[in-house]
C-alpha cells in the first residue's frame, strides 16, 4: 500500500498525515484526524452531511480524497463556535430548533454559514436553495428556514448565548 | 435554570452536543484493537446457493477472517418475529443466508478486516456460485396460481390471512341496501425510510466476564438485548446494548436485524471489538422498507351523506422474509382504525400478507395508520363527489359526537377522548373555505388548476396496553419503565427505558422531572438508551414515549415525593399530612417558617440519622407502567395544491394541521416533530417512490434514484392545537410522532383530485409525479372531447331522425 503525506489545516490546527491515495476527506477528517462531528450520510453526494469549508468554500467532502485536499484550510463543525461562544449558525439552529436527531446537522450549518458569507440577508427561497442539497428527514425544513434567518438577523450583533437557557 | 414546568418551549439541552459536533452516534465509538466488518450481499432476488470460496477474500491484505451462513448456522439461529397473528406462517430467517437468497440484498457472507476500506475491498473476492430462480416483487402477483415460491412453508407465499369486522359482519347486507356504492383500487406505494444515520454496529465481547456489549442505532435497546439472547442463546444477564446518539430511525431501527446478531457472534468468536457502518446504498436494501399495500376498498352509503360502512381487502407485501413487528402493522395498526372519526356502522377488512422477493417490510413512520387513513379519507372524497356534495359537509355528517372517557366504534376497539369537530372547525378558522371556493372558480377561468383536500384522521398512539396488545399478537410486554434517583445534595438522575432518535426525551422528560419535583431542570440528568443503567424497558415507536415513558417517569417522581415528605414530616415533628410540597419546599402546615427544602431532605435521606421509623436510607424509585388503553391522537389537515395543466408539476401551496394530541410539554418540540411527520407525508404523496424491476432488482436504490424531499420541495407549515387531554395516562398526553405523516397524504391527494375534479378525475394513487399528473390532465381532456363531440353527433342524428 503507497502512502501520501499531507498536511491540512483544520479549525487553526496544523495536522500531518501519511494517506492512501484513494482515502476519502471524510475519512481522514473522522478516521485519522478524529474529528468525528462532521458525519457521511449516503455513498452518491446526495445528502450534505459531509459539508465542510475547503479554503472557504462549502464542499461535500466525501467527494474529494484526502490527498486532493493537501495543503487545504478546512473548516468543520468542531470549527464553528469560538472564545466559547456559538457562531451564529449555531445560535440560529438553538433557538429556533433547527434540529432533531442532530445527524445533518453539521453539514446543514455548514452550508447555511457559506450562504450568510455570500447573502448576509436571505429570503425564504434563497435559504431553500441554498441548501437543497443537504438533506433532512426529522425536520422538514420549517425550522431550518426560521433558524438560518435568525442567524442572518442576529450574526453581527454579538449576542450569542454559548448555550444556556 | 430554574424549576421549569409542563408546557412551556424549553430550548432543547441534547442540542449542545449536536451543534458543536460532540454527540456520540454508533460510527463515533472507538474502542482499541477495533476491526471492521463488511458484507457480501447477494445480487439475485431469488436464488440457490451452490457453493462459496471465500478463500481469496480470507488471503487478501488486512482480511482476519471470512464468516459465511453455513459456518455460523448453528450460533445465529432465526431471525425472530415479535408479532404473531393467528395461523401465521413464519417461515425461519437465518441472518446469513446459507442455502438460498431471497433477496436483492441478502447477506451471504461477513469479512472481519483491519479497516473498513480493506473488508469493503475482500467483498469483491469472495466467489458465490448462484442458481437463478424465478422471481415475484408484487404483493398480488405472488399469491397466484403458478408464481414462483420463497418458502417451504409458506404456501401460495402466503403468511396470513386476518380479518376484523364490525360484530355484526353486516357490511355486505348493507352495501346491497345503500343508494350509493363507489369501489377503487388504491396502491400505497412502497417507501424507504432513510433516516439521515445509516445503520451502525459496534460490538465487544469481554472473555472475563463474558459480556457481549452492542453499540447500534436503535429505537429498541431493551428488545435488541432480549431478541439477540433468545436467538443466539447467550444468557440476557450479559448482553449489554447501549444506543448512543441516533440520528433519526421512523421505525426502520425497530428491530433486531441480522447484523447485529452477526456482528455479536463475530465478537464472541474473535474475542475482540467489530464494527459494521452501514452504506447508504446497504440502507436501501438491507434495512426494512415501509408500506407497499394494493388495496381493494370500498364505501357505502346514502345521498344524504350518512355513510354505512368501509370494506378493503389488502394485499400487504411484507417482503422476503417477517420482519420483527411485521406482521402487527398492515393489520392491528390498519383494521382497527377503519372506522376513523366516523359513527360507520358496518367494517369488513381482510388483509393477506404475502412474501415477496424484496426487501423486508415493516414499520415506517405511521405504520399501517397512515394507509388506513390514506384509504378511509379518500374514500369519504370519493363518496362525497358522487353524490354532489362537500366533502367538508359529508364528514361533519359523519363524525362521531364528542366524548372524554371511552367510545366503542364499530371495529371493537375503545377510544380515549375525541372532539373531532374542534379541530376541524379550528382549522376552518385558520384557513378561510369559502374564500378559496372562490378563487378556486377564478383560477379555472384563468387556466389554473388549484384544489383544496382535507383530512381528518384518527390514530392509534402510545403502543402499549400489554395484554390487549398481546391478544393482537405481540410477543412481548409493551410497558415502559423508569427510575428516579435523587442524589444526597438535592440533584436528580433519571433512568428512562425509551430511547430517543430525536425526539429530545432528555428536555422534555427534565421538564416533567422539575416541575414534578420542584427541582431546578439544570439539576436534572436524563439518562436513556444504555440497558444496564436503565434495566428495562420498551423503547421508542408508536407514538408512545412520553404517554407511557413519561408515565412511568411521573409514577416514580411520585413515589420519590411520597418518601421525601414522610422524612420531613419526620424531621419537622409533624404527620405527613401536615406537610405539603410546593416549588421544592416541604412547609408545615399553618407554620411557614418550618420547613425544608428537597435538597435537605435528600441529604436526610442519605445520612440516614434521623429517618422515621421502618424508612429505608435513600431516596430513589422504580415505576413500570403498562396503560389500560392506547392513545388516540386526531385532527384536521388541510392542503392546497396547485398543478401545471400544461407540465402537470404539482407543488403544495399551503398546508394547515390542527391535531390534538392531548396535553403537550413542550410545544416547540411537538410542533418540530408535526413538521417533520407533514414532510415525509408530502414525500409519499409527491415523489418518493420504491421501484423494483420485475427480477427484483431496486432501480430506487440511490439517493440519486429515490426522492427524499428537499427543502426546495416543501412549504412552510402552519400548525395549530386543539387540547382534549387522554384518560389513558395521568399526564393526559396522546402522542405527536406519527400524527403528521398519518394524516397527511390523503390530505394532498384529496386536493389533487379536488384541482382535477371538473375535468372527471376521481382518483390518483400516489407519489403526484408529474408525468402521472400531465398523462392524467390529457386523457381527461380527451375523454371530455370525445363525449362532446358524442353529444355533438347524437344531437345531430337526433336531428335528422
Amino acid at each position: 500500500m503507497t502512502t501520501n503525506r499531507i498536511s491540512v489545516t483544520v479549525n487553526g490546527t496544523d495536522y500531518s498525515a501519511d494517506v492512501e491515495p484513494r482515502l476519502l476527506l471524510i475519512h481522514l477528517l473522522r478516521d485519522v484526524l478524529d474529528l468525528t462531528g462532521t458525519h457521511l450520510g449516503c455513498d452518491t453526494s446526495s445528502c450534505g452531511a459531509c459539508t465542510i469549508l475547503l479554503n472557504g468554500r462549502s464542499l461535500k467532502s466525501c467527494t474529494m480524497f484526502a490527498v486532493q485536499a493537501d495543503g487545504a484550510d478546512i473548516t468543520t463543525v468542531e470549527g464553528l463556535a469560538s472564545d466559547g461562544k456559538y457562531h451564529a449558525v449555531q445560535e440560529g439552529f438553538w433557538q429556533k430548533h433547527g434540529l432533531q436527531c442532530g445527524f445533518c446537522t453539521p453539514g446543514m450549518m455548514i452550508s447555511a454559514v457559506q450562504l450568510l458569507d455570500r447573502n448576509p440577508d436571505p429570503d425564504e427561497g434563497e435559504i431553500r436553495t441554498a441548501i437543497r442539497g443537504n438533506l433532512c428527514r426529522c425536520t422538514g425544513y420549517h425550522n431550518i428556514v426560521e433558524a438560518i434567518r435568525y442567524a442572518a438577523a442576529n450574526r453581527n450583533t454579538g449576542a450569542m448565548s454559548g448555550g444556556k437557557q | 435554570m430554574t424549576i421549569a414546568l409542563k408546557g412551556e418551549s424549553l430550548k432543547r439541552r441534547e442540542d449542545h452536543r449536536l451543534i458543536t459536533g460532540d454527540g456520540t452516534y454508533v460510527d463515533d465509538v472507538r474502542l482499541p484493537g477495533l476491526s471492521h466488518v463488511a458484507f457480501v450481499r447477494s445480487p439475485h432476488a431469488h436464488a440457490l446457493i451452490r457453493s462459496i470460496d471465500a478463500s481469496a477474500a480470507a488471503a487478501a491484505p488486512g482480511v482476519q477472517r471470512v464468516f459465511t451462513g453455513a459456518e455460523l448456522q448453528e450460533q445465529l439461529g432465526s431471525l425472530p418475529v415479535g408479532w404473531v397473528l393467528p395461523d401465521q406462517n413464519s417461515p425461519p430467517h437465518p441472518p446469513l443466508a446459507f442455502e438460498k437468497v431471497r433477496y436483492v440484498g441478502d447477506a451471504v457472507a461477513a469479512i472481519v478486516a483491519d479497516s473498513p476500506y480493506e473488508a469493503q475491498d475482500a467483498t469483491e473476492l469472495v466467489k458465490v456460485e448462484y442458481e437463478s430462480l424465478d422471481v415475484v416483487v408484487d404483493g398480488e402477483k405472488a399469491t397466484q396460481m403458478g408464481a414462483p415460491q420463497l418458502h417451504e412453508d409458506a404456501p401460495d407465499n402466503t403468511s396470513f390471512e386476518w380479518e376484523v369486522h364490525s360484530a355484526d359482519r353486516g357490511y355486505d347486507d348493507a352495501a346491497k341496501e345503500a343508494e350509493v356504492v363507489i369501489k377503487q383500487r388504491m396502491r400505497n406505494q412502497r417507501l424507504i425510510p432513510n433516516s439521515m444515520e445509516p445503520r451502525g454496529i459496534v460490538a465487544d465481547f469481554n472473555a472475563g466476564t463474558e459480556q457481549i456489549t452492542i453499540w447500534t442505532s436503535t429505537q429498541i435497546p431493551h428488545l435488541v438485548r432480549l431478541l439477540f439472547s433468545a436467538v443466539t442463546g447467550h444468557p440476557e444477564h450479559k448482553v449489554r446494548v447501549i444506543a448512543p446518539d441516533v440520528g433519526g430511525a421512523f421505525g426502520s431501527k425497530l428491530y433486531l436485524y441480522a447484523e447485529e446478531v452477526i456482528l455479536g457472534m463475530i465478537a464472541k468468536n474473535l474475542k475482540r471489538p467489530v464494527k459494521w457502518i452501514e452504506s447508504r446504498q446497504e440502507n436501501f436494501i438491507a434495512t426494512t422498507h415501509g408500506r407497499d399495500h394494493i388495496a381493494d376498498a370500498e364505501i357505502c352509503g346514502n345521498r344524504d351523506g350518512t355513510i354505512s360502512g368501509f370494506k378493503v381487502h389488502v394485499y400487504a407485501n411484507l417482503g422476503a422474509y417477517l420482519s420483527t413487528f411485521a406482521p402487527g402493522i398492515p393489520t392491528i395498526l390498519y383494521g382497527l382504525l377503519l372506522s376513523g372519526v366516523y359513527k360507520v356502522p358496518h367494517i369488513s377488512c381482510v388483509v393477506t400478507g404475502v412474501f415477496t422477493n424484496t426487501t423486508p417490510v415493516d414499520a415506517y413512520r405511521g405504520a399501517g395508520r397512515p394507509e388506513a387513513t390514506f384509504v378511509l379519507e379518500r374514500l369519504v372524497d370519493m363518496f362525497a363527489a358522487e353524490i354532489g356534495r362537500d366533502p367538508v359537509a359529508v364528514r361533519r355528517k359523519n363524525f362521531l359526537p364528542t366524548f372524554k372517557n371511552g367510545r366503542t366504534v364499530s371495529t371493537g376497539v375503545v377510544y380515549d377522548s375525541g372532539d373531532y369537530r374542534a379541530t376541524l372547525n379550528r382549522a376552518l378558522e385558520i384557513f378561510d373555505y369559502k374564500e378559496f371556493r372562490r378563487e378556486q372558480r377564478e383560477a379555472r377561468r384563468n387556466g389554473r388548476l388549484i384544489g383544496v383536500g382535507f383530512s381528518t384522521y384518527i390514530e392509534i398512539s402510545g403502543l402499549a396496553p400489554s395484554a390487549v396488545a398481546a391478544s393482537l399478537g405481540a410477543g412481548a410486554g409493551l410497558w415502559e419503565s423508569s427510575t428516579v434517583r435523587v442524589h444526597p445534595t438535592g440533584t436528580v438522575t433519571v433512568y428512562t427505558g425509551t430511547a430517543s432518535s430525536g425526539q429530545g426525551h432528555e428536555t422534555t422528560f427534565a421538564q416533567i422531572a422539575s416541575e414534578e419535583l420542584g427541582v431546578p431542570y439544570d439539576d436534572i440528568d436524563i439518562v436513556h438508551g444504555d440497558t444496564e443503567k436503565q434495566p428495562f424497558g420498551t423503547g421508542t415507536f408508536g407514538s408512545r414515549s412520553v404517554s407511557v415513558g413519561g408515565q412511568a417517569l411521573l409514577m416514580s417522581l411520585v413515589k420519590v415525593k411520597e418518601k421525601a415528605t414522610k422524612i420531613a414530616a419526620h424531621q419537622m415533628g409533624v404527620e405527613p399530612d401536615h406537610v405539603t410540597f410546593k416549588d421544592g419546599t416541604f412547609t408545615v402546615e399553618d407554620i411557614p417558617e418550618s420547613q425544608m427544602t428537597f435538597a435537605e431532605v435528600a441529604g436526610q435521606a442519605y445520612s440516614a440519622v434521623n429517618l422515621p421509623p421502618d424508612t429505608e436510607p435513600g431516596l430513589e424509585a422504580v415505576s413500570f407502567f403498562d396503560p389500560e388503553n392506547f392513545t388516540w391522537p386526531f385532527g384536521c389537515h388541510i392542503c392546497v395544491v396547485e398543478v401545471s395543466p400544461d407540465t402537470g408539476e404539482t407543488r403544495v401551496l399551503r398546508y394547515v394541521a390542527v391535531d390534538d394530541i392531548g396535553n403537550v410539554i413542550n410545544p416547540m418540540i411537538v410542533d418540530g416533530m408535526l413538521h417533520g411527520g407533514i414532510a415525509q407525508g408530502i414525500g409519499q404523496a409527491m415523489q418518493e417512490r420504491a421501484v423494483y424491476s420485475d427480477d427484483g432488482q431496486l432501480l430506487s436504490g440511490s439517493m440519486l434514484d429515490y426522492a427524499v424531499p428537499t427543502a426546495e420541495d416543501l412549504p412552510m407549515f402552519e400548525t395549530d392545537r386543539t387540547v382534549t387531554p387522554s384518560p389513558s395516562n395521568d399526564l393526559g398526553v396522546k402522542g405527536a410522532g406519527e400524527a403528521g405523516t398519518i394524516a397527511a397524504t390523503p390530505a394532498i391527494v384529496n386536493a389533487a383530485v379536488d384541482a382535477l375534479k371538473h375535468l372527471g378525475v376521481r382518483h390518483i394513487d400516489m407519489p403526484l409525479h408529474s408525468e402521472k399528473m400531465w398523462r392524467i390532465i390529457r386523457d381527461a381532456r380527451e375523454k371530455q372531447r370525445a363525449e362532446r363531440s358524442t353529444r355533438a353527433k347524437q344531437r345531430e342524428t337526433g336531428g335528422k331522425s
